[in-house]
Formats: structure tokens, sequence, C-alpha cells
């Protein structure tokens, strides 16, 4: 057992750190970047591709760098340390991780080099307007005339969908949930995008017999696909809501050291600093929790329980440190101008996008009283799953 | 980062629990299990066992029966022994006033204290809090005057747990009350319970029972070898102590196997026909408190793989706040399955309700402690904004 950063992934950390730091340093900077679609910086964007971070998790064959979770986790910790608005976990980890999961060795190529080399940007149109948190689709079915496929119905919200290349899309077929790669100037494909709370982009999405190309082979269904998918998503998203409430932390504790009220600074006041002491508590069991889940799916173990249960905790720890950084501020938390009230919109956002903490516990809740106690170095977390 | 333990550590907590399981007598931890309170007798028993194991006082220096086990190992240790109910030795004598004196006593002082302190021979409490001094530890007043070759002590402490088994006590006591800084004029002693002047009051508490104690000092003539270490540094005796007392206190093991007995409890109470296990508000809220305790683990896990040098972890302060909070929680929630039963506290004869629930109750309340002592809560978050977020 060992929680240490090797000497790589500490210079992973340093390297994404100063290229964000350097970009989103000044959180003005970031806030004019939202401003403007397509909502993140395309020059931040091909950086992050030149350090290789756009493929860090796919097979190099694929055009990747073959690196794993861990590394996936230091990055999007990074991307929560500055809020940065670049796709990073919708893009990459989640619609390149489907194509990576599912795409044969073709589609994998075609897809996956361009995303890792920062030429395209990926999106996963999977959610709908009346389906809540599900890895089924329904709102849009897909139907074969000779050898192609059609798509038809709506999808939304999609995060990115307005600005993505290739949109990676769920569609009802016979049998279940199949997965189909729609190219952004299809025929049929009307796409309305707008800015979301946190500043990012999502958009509607509406197929009208649009064609589309079946990711994978056969039309089994792909439900176990998504759902692992967007298990190391919810992983990914973990590491960032930590690194977002570490900066959400700390801008508040240096806050209360300088702002004063009374005469005094706020830091002089107890009923404050208690409160900020009760934020580092939910900030540390968060990341305990988010870093092994990383280990977990880097082991190879249950990634979707694990995946459960680092939202559980990011989620009501996100939920505990936005909302004090806001009040422990004052009210200048809730101005567009100042840093911190965007970051509790951020952690508001990752909060909502593949199931949210009360989602999470009734998921954990199902299984309570299958196992009389939780061994998180124990089965079925470090045990390679079938 | 790796995510299991290596063969050796697996090896190593297979011994633990091999031996925790099979080698400590089935009848107290049974006791622990239902979680009664154990008789001296059992306290002094079941430290014998692990002692003459050398499970006792790993944590100690080698030449004094230490074993010089990994931070890692002495949690795997400590987590295996609570999770097989097997009642921890002895905090006073194994984790305060023993490494003490390893640390600070003479020579003499270690041949005469150390070994019999392990084996439970003497059986230590502790005089530190008085009425006066509880959170603010350093305003005590009892004092100890110098007479010849004898120090003479007056004064009160409280809070002295289990001071009614004790064999000896370890009293930190006032011996420059013009000292600039309060923390600069106080002195370790330590002494037998039957020497003439000491009175031990018990305290009744919540629960019905009798953990606690005042004790009284008036007129005691303690010899001056008695005195650990300096004069007048026993306040950096004591928060060296203290630091020793919040390791391990985030009691994880123990509130697993509370929460695997609440789980159980839930499948034995039924609402009209139907288990209360089944009920999705009960377990919603287990699994809430079950992935509280994991990230609690996690984070001890943390603490202990990154505290090799000996130095705590600035994040010890979470796992006393947060394990403290677990523990209560984890007895509150067998407290809400035992719902109206959980009334029946006292009940003897003639009752059916099942003793889990009696018992219940009073665990409850008497866990309130756990937030107070070692350190209250309160102090924790003192520590965290003052120490770590620099408040």
């Amino acid at each position: 057992m060992d929680f240490q950063y090797d000497s790589e992934q500490n210079d992973l950390r340093e390297a994404v750190r100063g290229l964000l730091q350097r970009a989103y340093g000044d959180a003005e900077v970031r806030r004019q970047t939202v401003a403007t679609d397509p909502g993140f910086d395309e020059k931040t964007w091909a950086r992050l591709a030149e350090m290789g971070v756009l493929g860090l998790p796919f097979a190099e064959e694929d055009g990747g760098m073959g690196a794993g979770p861990i590394e996936v986790g230091i990055v999007a910790e990074e991307m929560g340390r500055v809020i940065a608005p670049e796709p990073f976990v919708e893009s990459v980890v989640l619609a390149g991780g489907l194509v990576a999961a599912v795409g044969t060795a073709a589609q994998r190529q075609a897809v996956l080099g361009p995303l890792s080399e920062g030429a395209t940007v990926l999106a996963v149109a999977h959610a709908e307007p009346r389906a809540r948190w599900s890895t089924g689709a329904r709102g849009v079915t897909a139907t074969q005339e000779g050898g192609s496929w059609r798509l038809t119905g709506v999808k939304e919200p999609v995060l990115a969908g307005a600005r993505a290349d290739v949109l990676v899309v769920s569609a009802a077929v016979d049998g279940g949930t199949a997965l189909f790669l729609v190219q952004g100037d299809a025929e049929g494909l009307t796409r309305t995008g707008y800015a979301t709370h946190d500043g990012t982009r999502a958009a509607n999405v509406t197929f009208a017999g649009t064609p589309a190309e079946l990711l994978g082979e056969g039309t089994a269904d792909r439900s176990a696909d998504v759902e692992r998918a967007q298990s190391l998503a919810r992983i990914a998203y973990a590491n960032e809501a930590v690194g977002a409430m570490e900066t959400a932390l700390r801008t508040t504790a240096e806050y209360l050291k300088t702002r004063k009220q009374f005469g005094v600074t706020l830091n002089r006041f107890q009923a404050l600093t208690f409160r900020a002491a009760d934020m580092y508590v939910s900030v540390e069991l968060a990341r305990s929790t988010a870093l092994w889940a990383s280990m977990v799916a880097d082991t190879g173990g249950d990634v979707v329980a694990a995946a459960d249960r680092a939202r559980l905790q990011t989620s009501r720890a996100g939920r505990h440190v936005g909302k004090e950084a806001i009040q422990l501020h004052g009210g200048i938390g809730v101005t567009a101008e100042y840093s911190v009230g965007h970051y509790t919109s951020r952690l508001t956002a990752i909060d909502h996008v593949l199931g949210d903490g009360d989602w999470a516990a009734a998921r954990l809740a199902a299984k309570v009283d299958g196992y009389p106690t939780v061994d998180p170095l124990g089965a079925p977390y470090t045990t390679a799953q079938g | 980062m790796r995510l299991q333990l290596s063969p050796e550590m697996e090896a190593f907590r297979d011994e633990m629990r091999t031996f925790f399981t099979t080698q400590v007598p089935a009848e107290i931890r049974d006791t622990l299990a239902a979680r009664r309170h154990l008789s001296r007798e059992q306290y002094v028993q079941a430290q014998r066992v692990l002692n003459a194991a050398g499970l006792a006082v790993p944590h100690w220096p080698v030449e004094w029966g230490g074993r010089d086990w990994t931070p890692l190992q002495r949690h795997v240790w400590r987590e295996e022994m609570q999770l097989a109910n097997v009642p921890e030795p002895l905090a006073f004598n194994t984790s305060m006033i023993g490494p003490v004196i390893a640390a600070f006593g003479n020579q003499e002082q270690k041949e005469r204290f150390l070994a019999k302190t392990a084996n439970l021979d003497i059986w230590w409490c502790q005089g530190f809090s008085e009425p006066d001094a509880g959170s603010d530890l350093a305003s005590l007043r009892t004092t100890a005057v110098r007479d010849g070759d004898d120090w003479v002590v007056n004064g009160q402490k409280t809070w002295t747990t289990l001071g009614q088994h004790a064999d000896w006590i370890f009293c930190l006591v006032r011996t420059d009350p013009t000292a600039e800084k309060k923390q600069r004029g106080i002195s370790m002693l330590v002494f037998p319970m039957d020497t003439p002047g000491v009175t031990l009051r018990p305290i009744q508490l919540l629960d019905g029972g009798h953990e606690v104690n005042e004790v009284f000092f008036e007129d005691v003539r303690v010899p001056a070898e008695n005195l650990i270490g300096e004069e007048n540094r026993g306040w950096d005796y004591a928060k060296f102590l203290l630091g020793n007392e919040r390791v391990g206190i985030a009691r994880v093991g123990a509130t697993k196997k509370l929460i695997s007995q609440a789980k159980q409890y839930a499948r034995e109470v039924t609402v009209d026909g139907t288990p209360l296990s089944e009920d999705p508000r009960l377990t919603a809220r287990i699994a809430e408190l079950e992935n509280e305790l994991v990230a609690l683990e996690l984070t001890a896990l943390r603490v202990v793989a990154n505290s090799a040098d000996g130095k705590p972890h600035p994040a010890s302060s979470v796992l006393k706040l947060r394990g403290s909070e677990l523990q209560q929680a984890a007895t509150e929630l067998i407290v809400d399955i035992a719902g109206p039963l959980s009334l029946a506290s006292f009940a003897d004869g003639g009752s059916e309700v099942p003793d889990w629930a009696r018992v219940a109750t009073p665990e409850y309340l008497n866990y309130r402690k756990v937030s107070i002592y070692g350190g209250s809560n309160e102090v924790q978050r003192t520590i965290i904004a003052g120490t770590i977020l620099g408040l």
C-alpha cells in the first residue's frame, strides 16, 4: 500500500499545473474565456495536447500515451484547481473512453488519434430530457437502412455538444442500447448550444434521420460499457472536484486573514475559523476517497462500486465546501467578478452530470445488507473484475 | 501508488487476525461484542495474553518490549484488535505513562516500572484534569511542595478513568507557582493510590456506570525519586503523552464492528412483519455512514503511510474529529434501530427486550465522551484552523 505519486506522476502534475497556472492563474482570464464560444481556450486545448494530456488514457497504438486512471486523476485535479473550462473529462475521459472501450481498432485509431493530437473535440450525446441518470437510451432511436444507420430523436444536455467535431451517441436498437459515431457536419443534425451556469457549454442535439456509424461491432446492449465509462468519468470528476474544493478552501482561508470587519481581520472570529476547519475535514476525506477510487480503477478492481463511493463523498463534500466558501466570504462570494463563487458553480455542475449524492447513496444502500463490513483494501476493490 | 497491501503486510494482517480471534479468551471478546463493561480481571487477563506474545506494547522502544514496527503495522495491529473485539491494552499504561517513562524517566524508573506496566502488573490511572482545568489543562492548581526528601501534594483531580482499579497514578502538579508562563511550573509525579491522603470518589455517569472518578490529595507525601524527568518540565511530557493519545483515536475498526452489528440488529427488528433492514431510509443512512467511514479509514492510511519520520501528520486532527463523530453516529444508529426497545435500558429478568437493545442508549449516552476527551473536537478545530489553515 502506497499513497505517494512516483516521480513521473509528480512531473506530470507539475507540468500540468504550470500550464494551467499560466492559462488561468488569473481568474479574470477564465472569466473572459468562458464569456465567448466555445467556452474554452482552443490554444490551451492545443497545449494540453502537446503535453500528451489529451491522449493520456489511450493505448499507444491508438495514438495515446498508455497511461492510466491515476494520471487521469492528477490532470483532473489540476483542472479543478483553476476550474479550467476545457472539456477534459467530458471529451477525453468519457467520450474517448467509450470509443477506446467499444470501438474497433480502425475506429479507435481514426477517432482517438486526432483527439489526442488536439485536432478534434469529442462529446458524448447520452443524456436525455426525460431520462435523468441512466445507462440506457430511449429518446433517440437507431434504424438500419441497407448497410447504414440513421438516428432520430433528441439528446440534451450534451456537454460541449455544439463545439464537438464528433459525437458519441447512444441510441435505442432492438435488444437495448447501442453506440454510434456522428460527425459534426452530418445532414439532419441540429445543434443548439448554450452556456451552463458554470461557464462551460451544453447543447440540445436533435437528430432527424441523421447518418451514423455503429461504434464497435454488433448491436448487443452496450449499457454495461456506458456504466463503466461513466464510472471512470465519475472518478475523474471526483478528482476534479477535490482540486476545486482545495482552491475554494485556500481562497476562503486567505480571505479570512485579510478581510477586516469590526476593526479586526475575520480570522479573529471563532465562528468563522471553526467552519473553515470543517471545510478542511471535508476536503481531506474527499481527497482520500477520490485518490482511492483512482487506485481501484488502476488496480482493475470494481470501478462501478468505487465510483459510487467517490461520487457520494465528493457530492457531500463539494456542496459543503462550495456553500461555506461563499458564506464565509459574504456578499462578494456571489459576485461574478470574484472567483470563489465560480468554484461553487463548477462543483454544483459536477454534482449533476453523472448522478448526485442521493443517487449514489441509493445505489450503495441497495447493497449494504449483503456484507458485514467494507474493506477498501480488499474485495471487490482490489480484486480483478471479470 | 499501490492499493494492495504487500504480501508481507497481508501475512502480518493474517497473523494478527488469527492471534486475536484464537488466543484471546472468547468470554472476554464476547463481553466486548455484547458491548458490556469488562471487569478488572478481564482487562488484566487480556493484556497479559497480548504481552506474552509481544503484542501489548509494540510501539515502545525495542529494549522495553517494542517491535520496531512501521506505522502501517501498528495501524493494522490496532484495527484487527478492534475488529476481533479484543480489548486494547490499557491506554494509561501503554500509550501514556509507559512511553513517557521510556522517553524521559531515569534508568532506575525504567527498570522499576516498564515491564510491570506492559504486563498490567501495575494498573495506572491519569491525574491530569481538574475541576477548573479541562481543555485549559495548564491552569491546573494541584500543588506539590518540596519537604526534605518528599513532595507534599495537595489538590484535586477529576475524570480519572477506571481509577477504582488503579494501583498507581501519574499526576501533573504545580511545583513552581511563580513561573512566568503557567506551563513552565508543572511537574509529573507518580505514586501509589493507597498512599495516605489519597481519596477516590466515584462519579456516576448518565449510563448508570462507574467509569470515572474524582481523586483528592491531602498532604500526600511522595518520595522525590518519584518525579518523572525534570522538575517543571511536566508540560512537555504531557504534550508528548497527549500526542500518543491521539494515535489510533480514529477507531475505525471499532466503528466498523458497530455498523456490522447494527445491520444484524436491523434484521432482527420487524415492522409489521417486514425486517427493518429493508427500510430504504435506514439502508441509505447506513450507506452514508459506511462511506464516511471508508473515507476516514483511507485518510488514516494516508496519515500512517506518510508519517514514517515519527512526526504526526497534520491531518491527524481530522482523525480524532471525524473518528469520534462516526463512533457517535454508529451508537446513535443502534439506538434508532432499537426504537421503543431502547427504553428498556436497565431491564433485568422478566424482559423480552434483547440485550443489545438494552445497552443501546446507555452506550450512546456514554459515547458522548469521545468528542470531549483526548482534546475536544473544538480543540481539534482550533488546531486545524491554526496549524493547518494558518487562521
